[in-house]
């Protein structure tokens, strides 16, 4: 039983084996020990970027140039992917990996927050990019191994929604 | 070595160059298959039709992201040295990527900005470079120190020539013409960007 890791010491571990070692970001409170713990790690170069669009362009070139990537950010942040993901990774057939920690949802407390979370997985499912919702500790190191390999094999984008199921969210800061 | 550069002139200063004849200038100084990502706009069709080459990337839309794409060639390819060729009205739109580009210190990248102070392609209509806003200042202010205007067309290639070879972060403001393209990108997303990984070794 080696299900002692905590969900982002997974899909660290998933990362690496996945030869995935560029990671791109704009902070989140609950994507903080995933992004801490990329850092902490010389296998990975991770860095924040001003804007989500641009974490995308960077790992598309990356990948251009033969090198693996993937965005993090949060659902607010995502919302500003769609013209840039229907132009560039869909069309292009890059393989961009996205992980979404999800806000808007399971006791969130702004209201702004719930309502672009809505838009998130029509987007999503408008563009057919294929898209997992993780909520259970023991499913994250398959399906992002299948997913990420699947991912590459057929050259088209893949997100990964964190559930608050998952993480824990974020919980009313009174 | 370096002359232009410790003799920066402002952007009324320098001359108004014509966008396909520098985009001409350019390509014939790359002789070690550095990468050029085209943003949108005519100077992505200039690029195409001063002769393609498969170290060219052509974007079709994701406005603003040439100069993101360029790094992330850069950071795949530590070896080539990477151009992005931009716009003023695309590059407005993305002006946090030159401070990530700055904070990163990506030797290998050359940022080529073509301004006209126009949205040409949509009519002309005025960017705010033409009410004042000065990229080459904002680049310095981003951090990007090696940030000049290009004073003639003798001085954009000895900045050319000299980001070639120097490590960089470059940043090279162009003044440029209205002139209309002469040929058009042919607009196929998965070719182009199979000629481009082919072109740089990856595939």
């Amino acid at each position: 039983m080696a299900t002692e890791e905590a969900w982002y010491e997974i899909v660290a571990g998933v990362l690496k084996q996945q030869k995935v070692d560029l990671v791109t970001y704009v902070p989140d409170n609950v994507l903080r020990p995933l992004i801490d713990l990329v850092h902490a790690d010389p296998f990975f170069t991770a860095f924040a970027v001003a804007r989500e669009e641009e974490g995308l362009g960077i790992n598309a070139g990356a990948w251009l140039g033969g090198r693996r990537g993937i965005l993090l950010m949060q659902t607010s942040g995502f919302a500003t992917l769609p013209n840039a993901l229907a132009s560039l990774s869909v069309p292009f057939q890059i393989p961009s990996l996205l992980m979404v920690s999800e806000r808007g949802t399971m006791g969130e407390f702004n209201i702004g927050q719930q309502l672009v979370a809505r838009t998130m997985r029509p987007v999503l499912d408008t563009l057919l990019i294929e898209n997992h919702t993780l909520s259970r500790v023991e499913d994250v190191a398959f399906i992002m191994d299948r997913s990420i390999t699947q991912a590459f094999a057929t050259q088209a984008p893949c997100c990964f929604i964190l559930s608050p199921l998952l993480t824990g969210g974020k919980v009313f800061a009174k | 070595m370096a002359l232009q550069v410790n003799q920066p002139v402002s952007r009324e200063q320098a001359k108004v160059m014509n966008r396909f004849d520098i985009t001409k200038r350019m390509v014939a100084l790359l002789r070690n298959e550095e990468a050029v990502v085209g943003g949108i706009g005519y100077t992505n069709f200039d690029l195409w039709t001063v002769g393609h080459r498969p170290q060219n990337f052509y974007m079709l839309g994701s406005m603003g992201l040439a100069v993101p794409i360029g790094m992330g060639v850069a950071l795949a390819q530590p070896r080539r040295k990477v151009i992005a060729l931009e716009g003023d009205g695309s590059i407005l739109m993305q002006l946090g990527s030159l401070a990530t580009v700055a904070a990163r210190g990506q030797k290998n990248l050359a940022i080529v900005i073509m301004d006209n102070g126009a949205y040409q392609i949509t009519g002309g209509q005025k960017t705010l470079t033409e009410e004042g806003a000065d990229i080459v200042a904002i680049a310095r202010g981003c951090g990007l120190h090696q940030s000049v205007w290009a004073a003639d067309e003798s001085a954009f290639e000895e900045l050319i020539a000299l980001s070639l070879k120097e490590d960089g972060p470059w940043l090279i403001g162009c003044r440029i013409d209205s002139e209309k393209p002469k040929d058009t990108t042919e607009r196929d997303p998965p070719i182009i960007k199979d000629r481009f990984m082919r072109g740089l070794g990856v595939k």
